[in-house]
């Protein structure tokens, strides 16, 4: 790269500090606040979040006239709590995101380290699927698929898995070539390692820090599509909340009752642009080259 | 140079045929192609004759090859609810389409390129970080949620914009806002990266020790370079991006485009339409990349001047 050949900017980036500034750790702080929230969302939430209640519909959160008692964050047009929606909408959002990016991750760690091992046709195949991918707008074969095989938590996680591959496996296959001329590699093969030893001792440990900063911005990713899918009525069915699907029901609302569409759109944001500071920071504690992309 | 150009229409026949394939294959994993096909409400001669030109009962190799003589000479079925072929309902919706790409993809450059250069000029001010944080809210606001709340505040509360429907100037502005965000996020993060490449370059110093002003340094030697990279993404990243995003927007606000044909299609399962709309933005996509590749190759002059 050329901003390290100069001087000034390779001394720059030298400096930049390893430790969180004061966003960083604020935006830390409200990740590790979401996941707890999501991970105890049970225990934590006031009310079943299917549980109607029609003698209090749309009521306002907490401050408003007409403020159910109990109902802090107001209630939709079933009467339904928005806060306990919410929350396992939230812990939903977040539990498909995570089986999504790991199943991205197996998909695209696996096809990188075989392409960036094994070279020729091999390699060539993989890269034109990862091109292929690049160049297939993705949203657009998810609402394919959805729409055929019908809207289940299973084809929904697939589709999300399948969504971000390539990038694990540009990442994998770039650093495992890189990797593969190094001297300890090579005194490695020399000692009488074989491929598949070199690849699992020696290649995947070098691969950790790349792969948790993709697998966070990947989750960042995963949580967008997840949340628009719902919101156009493809992903989550009803009754059972995804923040997407909530905000996408709670439009019709909209004039009279905005906290049904607000509550959930709150945490979308809160969720995604905490996750991509927290992978952001990830990536300088790495210092992992990465495009950013 | 002649190499270069030659591959790449090859890529994208590839692609595009691998794009055709997968359509295929997913509308027919998922049960009877006679019912994923057809619809009801179809004569009994119009039934027989789509079966026959598409093979519905034939084996898969059948239909894949009566599948892919259709594509070739654009038969792609008729649409369940209009009862018209597929190609005409979305040919319809190109228009406004266009024109709502048109105008986020201008409203993006014409942010995204001041921003980008402010924020490499003056990356270690508060301005550099303020354009940063910018770019990171970009990415981080999903598109359904902007026009949300864009809707709430411009439509609901200060009554000042329209929301449905594609009839005015004022139609347009938040469609277009909606759509450009992840946009603009995008280009000024690649602008800012491209200039802050370039502007550690050798010649860059040259241009300063011989005097030039630094906004000409800036601009002509800066952007100048950096504007083929920059370019290059318009291509390939936006037009991805904004096939995605059209298709979000346009279903909120009602705008009678393809997105919001596609999402339609979708939740009625009107395959038909929501195949041939697939196939359709992703040859505009795929099109767009290759034509994006060719004007890269031409303003290159290490591309353009190579022998190979």
């Amino acid at each position: 790269m050329t901003i390290a050949a100069d001087p000034a900017f390779a001394a720059e980036r030298r400096r930049k500090p390893r430790r969180a500034d004061p966003i960083q750790k604020v935006a830390i702080g409200i990740a590790a606040l979401l996941a707890a929230s999501a991970l105890l969302a049970p225990l934590i939430a006031p009310y079943d979040p299917l549980a109607q209640s029609l003698l209090s519909r749309l009521r306002p959160p907490i401050g408003f006239e007409r403020f159910a008692a109990g109902h802090f964050a107001g209630t939709d047009e079933l009467g339904r709590d928005v806060l306990s929606r919410s929350l396992h909408g939230l812990r939903l959002t977040l539990a498909l995101a995570f089986a999504g990016a790991v199943i991205g991750l197996l998909i695209g760690g696996a096809l990188g380290l075989i392409a960036g091992l094994r070279r020729g046709w091999v390699e060539d195949t993989i890269m034109a699927l990862v091109d292929m991918q690049i160049a297939i707008p993705f949203t657009l074969v998810a609402l394919l698929v959805l729409s055929l095989m019908g809207s289940s938590l299973t084809v929904l996680v697939l589709v999300l898995g399948i969504a971000g591959w390539e990038q694990y496996a540009r990442i994998v296959r770039a650093e495992a070539r890189r990797l593969s001329v190094q001297p300890f590699l090579e005194a490695a093969r020399t000692a009488g390692a074989g491929p598949v030893y070199t690849a699992v001792r020696h290649i995947l440990p070098n691969l950790v820090s790349p792969l948790v900063v993709q697998f966070t911005l990947a989750l960042s990713n995963i949580v967008i599509l997840e949340s628009t899918l719902s919101f156009l009525g493809l992903g989550v069915q009803p009754p059972q909340p995804s923040l997407g699907s909530m905000v996408g029901l709670g439009r019709d609302y909209m004039p009279t009752a905005p906290w049904i569409v607000l509550a959930p759109a709150a945490l979308i944001v809160a969720l995604t642009f905490s996750v991509q500071i927290l992978g952001d920071w990830l990536r300088d504690r790495a210092d992992v080259r990465l495009r950013d992309r | 140079m002649i190499a270069y150009l030659v591959k790449i229409p090859v890529k994208a026949m590839v692609t595009l045929f691998a794009i055709v394939t997968v359509t295929f294959v997913a509308t027919r994993l998922s049960g009877n192609p006679i019912d994923t096909f057809l619809g009801d409400g179809l004569t009994a001669e119009g039934r027989e004759e789509l079966i026959r030109y598409f093979q519905l009962d034939g084996t898969l190799l059948q239909q894949y090859l009566a599948f892919l003589r259709g594509v070739l000479s654009g038969e792609f079925g008729l649409s369940f609810i209009d009862r018209r072929p597929v190609t005409e309902v979305v040919a319809e919706r190109l228009r406004p389409s266009a024109q709502l790409l048109l105008a986020s993809v201008a409203l993006t450059v014409v942010v995204s390129l001041p921003l980008g250069v402010l924020g490499a000029v003056y990356r270690k001010s508060w301005v550099g970080s303020a354009v940063m944080m910018l770019a990171f809210a970009g990415y981080a606001v999903p598109s359904f949620v902007l026009a949300i709340v864009m809707i709430l505040i411009f439509s609901y509360w200060l009554n000042w914009l329209p929301v449905v429907g594609n009839g005015s100037f004022l139609h347009f502005i938040m469609p277009t806002i909606a759509m450009s965000g992840v946009l603009i996020a995008a280009l000024t993060r690649f602008t800012r990266n491209a200039m802050l490449d370039v502007l550690g370059q050798d010649f860059i110093r040259t241009a300063r020790a011989k005097g030039l002003s630094e906004a000409r340094v800036v601009l002509r030697h800066g952007l100048g370079n950096a504007g083929v990279t920059v370019i290059s993404v318009i291509g390939l990243q936006i037009a991805g991006l904004a096939a995605a995003g059209s298709v979000v927007v346009e279903s909120i606000f009602s705008w009678p485009g393809i997105g919001q044909l596609l999402v339609n299609a979708a939740i009625m399962r009107d395959y038909p339409t929501l195949q041939f709309g697939v196939i359709a933005v992703a040859v505009a996509v795929v099109v767009i990349n290759a034509l994006t590749d060719v004007a890269y190759a031409l303003a290159d002059p290490r591309i353009r001047l190579s022998s190979a």
